[in-house]
C-alpha cells in the first residue's frame, strides 16, 4: 500500500459527542490520523477512549460529530462498513471464537470464497511477514493469549486495513513479546498503513507513537508529539495533576509464615485449564510476595486452591497461618484472617445486583454486622460509606447496585471492603486491572501500608511494572509450574521476562511449551 | 421368530426413530447458532394436527407434510419474535410454546378424534428393498425416511464445511464477537430458529400422516422433549442425534414387542414403557461424558439473549 506524500488524513473525527443517561462519555472529540501515522489515544479508565474507538468502527453511533475518511465525509452505522472502508480493529477482549480453529477464525472475518487451505496459506504468508508465528489449523482455546492476539492482527492485517485500532494491546503480553509487537506495529506503519494505539502506559506510547491525544473525562485535554514529553508531563495531561509516587519501604525481616502452599499438584478437568504440579510458596507477615505470569498459565487454578473455591484432598498443601487448610471451605479460611479479591469483580467479587452494603455484609460481615443471626444494616452501611469515601469510590451512595460503578471504581470498592477487614493475609489478582492510574497508584499505596503493618500479601498480576513497583519478592508462573523466589532489589524485568516463558534454571522439565506470547 | 422377525424390528426402529432425527436435528441447528428452543413438543403437536387436517381434507399426503412444514414455521416465528425481537426469556417463551402448542393442537383436532387416513405407499428402492434383514427396514420406506437421512449429512455438511454453517457455530458460540466482526446475529438466529420450526412440522407431520396414521390427542407424546434432550446427550453432532433416535426408536419396539408377545415377565408394563426413554438417556450419557467434548461441541451462548451495544 504506497502513500502518496500529499494525502489527506486518513481520518478526521469533530465534535465527537456521547451521551450516555448517566454520564457524557465523548464531549466534542477531535482526531486527526495521516497515512502511516501511529497515533495513541491516552487517558484514564473511563475518559472515553473505548468510546470513541467504539464510535469509529461503527459498533456505537455518536450523537453529534463527524467523522472524514481520506476527506470524505462518511457514517459508519455497522462495523461491516467500518470494514468496508478499510478499518480494522484488535479488541482488548479478543473477539475470537475459542472452539474454532485459527483458519476458521480468520475465514469469519474474510469476505469472498470459502476456500480454507488458500486462505492456510495466506495467513502464512503474512504472518512470516510480519514476524506474527501462528498455525492456522489449531483450535483457538489452545493458543496463549499472547498468540491469540497475533490471530487477531493476522486477521485485521488480512483485510489490508488502512487504519488499525489496536485496544490495550500489551496488557496481555511479556516484555519480549511486546517488543515483536513494536516491530510488527512499525513495519505496518512504514506501508502507510495508519494505527490508533490506545493505551494508559506511557513509556511505551513514548517509545512507540508519533502523535498522541489525550483524554479526560470525555474531552481531549491536549495533543502532543511523545518524544518531546516525558513521562511525568503526560501523566499530568491525562490525570490533571501529579503522579503521587509510591514509596517502597525497607524489606520485611521475616514475619511468621501465613500462607505456606506445598507440593500442590492439582489435576484439572477443565480442557482450557491448566495442571498445578509441584508449587510450593511461602508468604510471611510484611511482606508482599508477588506471582508474574503470562495469564493462562495456571493463576485461576492456583487462586481457586488458596481461595478454597477448590477444596484439596491433600489438606497440607495449602496452610494458613499453620492451620492445614487444604480441604476448607473459602468461609472457613476468611475465619482464619484470609481476605481475597479476585480478578473478575462482577459476579465473582461481588454481586452486581446486589447494592453495595449488601456486598460489603457478603465478606465482612464478622465485623459486627451480625446480631443472632439478624443483619445490624447500620453498622454495614457505616463501613459500606466508609469504604466509599476512604476509597475514593465514585457512586450514587451506599445504596447503588454494584453493577452501576464502572469497572475501575468496582475494583476499589472491593479492595476497600478486604483491606478493612483487616486481613493477615491477604489474596488478590490483578489488583489494578483496568483501574485508571490514579487509582492504581493509590490501591499500591494503601497495600504497602498494609504491608507495613504486618500483613502478609500475594498478588497475582500480569503487570510486571505493578509487581516490580510493590512486591518484596517476586516468583513466576508458567505452565502451571512456580519459579524460585525472587527478591525484587535483585532482578529486573528482563529476567523475569525470560522467566515467563518457562526458562528459568533448573526448570524441573521443558516438557510441553508453556504459554509463550 | 427368525429373520422375518428380526426384520420387522428393525423397519419399525427405523420408522420409530424418523420424527426424533428430523425434529433434533432442526433443534440442533437452532441450538447451535445459541437459541434453545424448548417449544420443539408445541410445534410438533400443531404441525401434526395441521398436516393431519391439511392431509385429510385433499386427500394428499405431500400437502400434509407442507403444511405441517408450514404451522413449524409459524410457531418458531412466534417464538423468535418472542425471545429473539422482544429479547423475552428463551426457556420461558420455549416452555410456554410447547404447552401452547400442545394445547392448541387437542383444539384443532378436536374434529379429527380418532379419524383415520389411509397409509401411504411406501417407496421401494428396486432390487435393494429385497435384501433379507435390512431390506425392508432401509430401502422399503416412507419419503420421509429417506429424507431424515440426507438431513443428517445434509445438517453436518452445512455446519462443518460451509461458511454460513461457520458463521452459524460462530453466532452461537460468542454473539458479541460475531457482532463486532460484522454479522447479523439476530437475522442468523431468526434463520436457524425457523428451521428448526419447521423440522419440528414436519416431524409432526411424519407422526400423523405416516406413522399412525392417525390423530390423537396428545399422540406427540413426548418425543419433542427427547428429541431436545437428543441433541444435548449427542452432544450436537448430528451423527450422534441420528444413535440416539434409533436407540430409542429400537427400545420403544422392542418394549411394546416384548409387551405384545404374551411371554409372562414379572416386570410391571410402566416400567416397560419407561425403558426406552431411560436406556437413550444412559446411552447417550455414557458415550458422551467426555468433558472436552462437551466444551467443544456445546454452542457457549445457549440460551443467552443477545443485546447489541447502543
Amino acid at each position: 500500500m504506497p502513500t502518496e506524500t500529499p494525502a489527506p488524513p486518513r481520518l478526521e473525527i469533530k465534535g465527537i459527542r456521547k451521551v450516555y443517561p448517566s454520564v457524557i462519555a465523548n464531549d466534542g472529540i477531535d482526531l486527526t490520523v495521516m497515512p502511516g501515522e501511529i497515533h495513541a489515544v491516552l487517558g484514564e479508565n473511563g475518559a472515553g477512549k473505548s468510546t470513541l474507538m467504539k464510535v469509529i468502527y461503527g459498533v456505537i453511533r455518536p450523537d453529534e460529530g463527524e467523522l472524514r475518511w481520506e476527506g470524505q465525509p462518511v457514517t459508519i452505522p455497522s462495523p461491516g462498513q467500518a470494514r468496508d472502508l478499510g478499518i480494522g480493529m484488535v479488541f482488548q477482549h479478543f473477539s475470537l471464537f475459542e472452539t474454532l480453529s485459527v483458519v476458521q477464525n480468520v475465514a469469519l472475518a474474510i469476505p469472498g470464497e470459502f476456500d480454507l487451505p488458500a486462505l492456510s496459506k495466506r495467513i502464512e504468508e503474512v504472518s512470516t511477514r510480519y514476524g506474527l508465528p501462528v498455525d492456522p489449523r489449531r483450535l483457538v482455546h489452545a493458543l496463549s493469549v499472547g498468540e491469540r492476539q497475533r490471530v487477531e492482527i493476522i486477521r485485521c492485517l488480512l483485510q489490508n486495513p488502512r487504519l488499525l485500532i489496536l485496544d490495550e494491546p500489551t496488557s496481555v503480553l511479556t516484555p519480549q513479546a511486546v517488543r515483536k509487537l513494536f516491530e510488527t506495529l512499525r513495519q505496518l506503519a512504514s506501508e502507510g498503513v495508519s494505527i490508533l494505539y490506545i493505551s494508559h502506559k506511557l513509556d511505551e506510547i513514548q517509545e512507540l507513537c508519533h502523535k498522541a491525544t489525550v483524554l479526560r473525562n470525555g474531552k481531549v485535554t491536549g495533543t502532543c508529539t511523545p518524544s518531546q514529553e516525558t513521562p511525568k508531563t503526560m501523566a499530568r495531561m491525562m490525570i490533571g495533576e501529579d503522579l503521587p509516587v509510591c514509596h517502597h519501604g525497607e524489606p520485611g525481616d521475616g514475619g511468621e509464615v501465613r500462607l505456606r502452599i506445598e507440593r500442590l499438584s492439582q489435576p484439572t478437568e477443565d480442557p482450557f485449564g491448566t495442571h498445578l504440579h509441584g508449587i510450593n510458596l511461602e508468604v510471611r507477615a510484611g511482606e508482599i510476595v508477588g506471582i508474574a505470569g503470562v495469564s493462562g498459565n495456571g493463576q485461576q487454578e492456583l487462586l481457586r486452591a488458596i481461595s478454597g473455591e477448590e477444596p484439596l484432598a491433600d489438606h497440607q498443601a495449602v496452610q494458613m497461618c499453620g492451620v492445614p487448610v487444604g480441604h476448607f471451605t473459602p468461609t472457613r479460611r476468611r475465619a482464619l484472617g484470609m481476605c481475597f479479591v479476585p480478578e473478575e469483580r462482577l459476579g465473582r467479587g461481588a454481586v452486581p445486583r446486589l447494592t453495595l452494603t449488601e456486598n460489603i455484609l457478603l465478606t465482612a460481615y464478622r465485623k459486627g454486622m451480625l446480631f443472632s443471626g439478624l443483619i445490624k444494616w447500620g453498622v454495614a452501611k457505616k463501613f459500606a460509606e466508609d469504604c466509599i469515601a476512604r476509597f475514593d469510590v465514585k457512586c450514587g451512595g451506599a445504596n447503588s447496585e454494584a453493577k452501576s460503578l464502572s469497572g475501575g471504581n468496582l475494583q476499589k470498592f472491593i479492595v476497600g471492603r478486604e483491606i478493612m477487614q483487616e486481613p493477615r493475609l491477604l489474596v488478590l489478582a490483578q489488583p489494578t486491572w483496568g483501574v485508571d492510574v490514579g487509582a492504581s497508584s493509590f490501591i499500591r499505596r494503601t497495600l504497602l501500608d498494609l504491608r507495613n503493618s504486618g500483613t502478609a500479601i500475594l498478588v497475582i498480576s500480569e503487570e510486571l511494572e505493578e509487581l516490580f513497583e510493590i512486591c518484596d519478592r517476586i516468583v513466576v508462573i508458567a505452565k502451571g509450574t512456580l519459579s524460585p523466589s525472587k527478591v525484587t532489589s535483585e532482578t529486573g524485568v528482563e529476567e523475569i521476562g525470560i522467566w515467563m516463558s518457562g526458562m528459568w534454571p533448573d526448570a524441573e522439565k521443558p516438557g510441553d511449551a508453556p504459554h509463550v506470547a | 421368530m427368525g429373520l422375518n422377525f428380526i426384520s420387522s424390528i428393525l423397519f419399525a426402529t427405523v420408522v420409530a426413530g424418523t420424527p426424533l432425527i428430523i425434529v433434533a436435528l432442526g433443534e440442533l441447528v437452532t441450538e447451535k447458532a445459541g437459541v434453545l428452543n424448548l417449544g420443539a413438543e408445541g410445534t410438533m403437536s400443531v404441525g401434526a394436527v395441521a398436516a393431519f387436517a391439511v392431509a385429510h381434507h385433499t386427500g394428499n399426503p405431500f400437502l400434509g407434510i407442507l403444511a405441517g412444514m408450514g404451522a413449524g414455521i409459524l410457531m418458531s416465528l412466534l417464538f423468535g419474535i418472542s425471545a429473539l425481537t422482544l429479547m423475552a426469556n428463551q426457556v420461558a417463551s420455549g416452555l410456554a410454546l410447547s404447552i401452547f402448542g400442545v394445547g392448541l393442537s387437542a383444539f384443532i383436532g378436536k374434529p379429527y378424534e380418532s379419524v383415520a387416513l389411509a397409509s401411504v405407499e411406501p417407496i421401494r428402492i428396486p432390487l435393494l428393498h429385497k435384501i433379507p434383514l435390512f431390506g425392508p427396514a432401509l430401502f422399503e420406506q416412507q419419503g420421509l425416511v429417506y429424507f431424515s437421512w440426507v438431513l443428517i449429512v445434509a445438517v453436518a455438511w452445512f455446519l462443518y464445511r460451509t461458511k454460513a454453517g461457520l458463521v452459524l457455530r460462530a453466532v452461537g458460540e460468542s454473539p458479541v464477537s460475531a457482532h463486532s466482526i460484522g454479522y447479523g446475529v439476530v437475522r442468523i438466529r431468526y434463520q436457524a430458529v425457523l428451521f428448526g420450526g419447521a423440522m419440528a412440522g414436519i416431524g409432526g407431520a411424519f407422526m400423523s400422516v405416516f406413522y399412525t396414521p392417525m390423530w390423537v390427542e396428545g399422540m406427540v407424546a413426548g418425543r419433542g422433549w427427547i428429541a431436545l434432550s437428543l441433541v444435548v446427550f449427542a452432544t450436537w453432532r448430528p451423527a450422534r442425534v441420528m444413535i440416539g433416535a434409533y436407540l430409542f426408536g429400537g427400545c420403544m419396539i422392542a418394549q411394546m414387542f416384548v409387551q405384545g408377545s404374551g411371554v409372562r415377565i414379572n416386570i410391571p408394563a410402566q416400567f416397560l414403557s419407561a425403558m426406552p426413554y431411560a436406556a437413550t438417556v444412559l446411552v447417550l450419557v455414557l458415550i458422551s461424558r467426555n468433558r472436552g467434548t462437551i466444551r467443544l461441541n456445546s454452542p457457549a451462548s445457549l440460551g443467552q439473549t443477545f443485546l447489541p451495544d447502543a
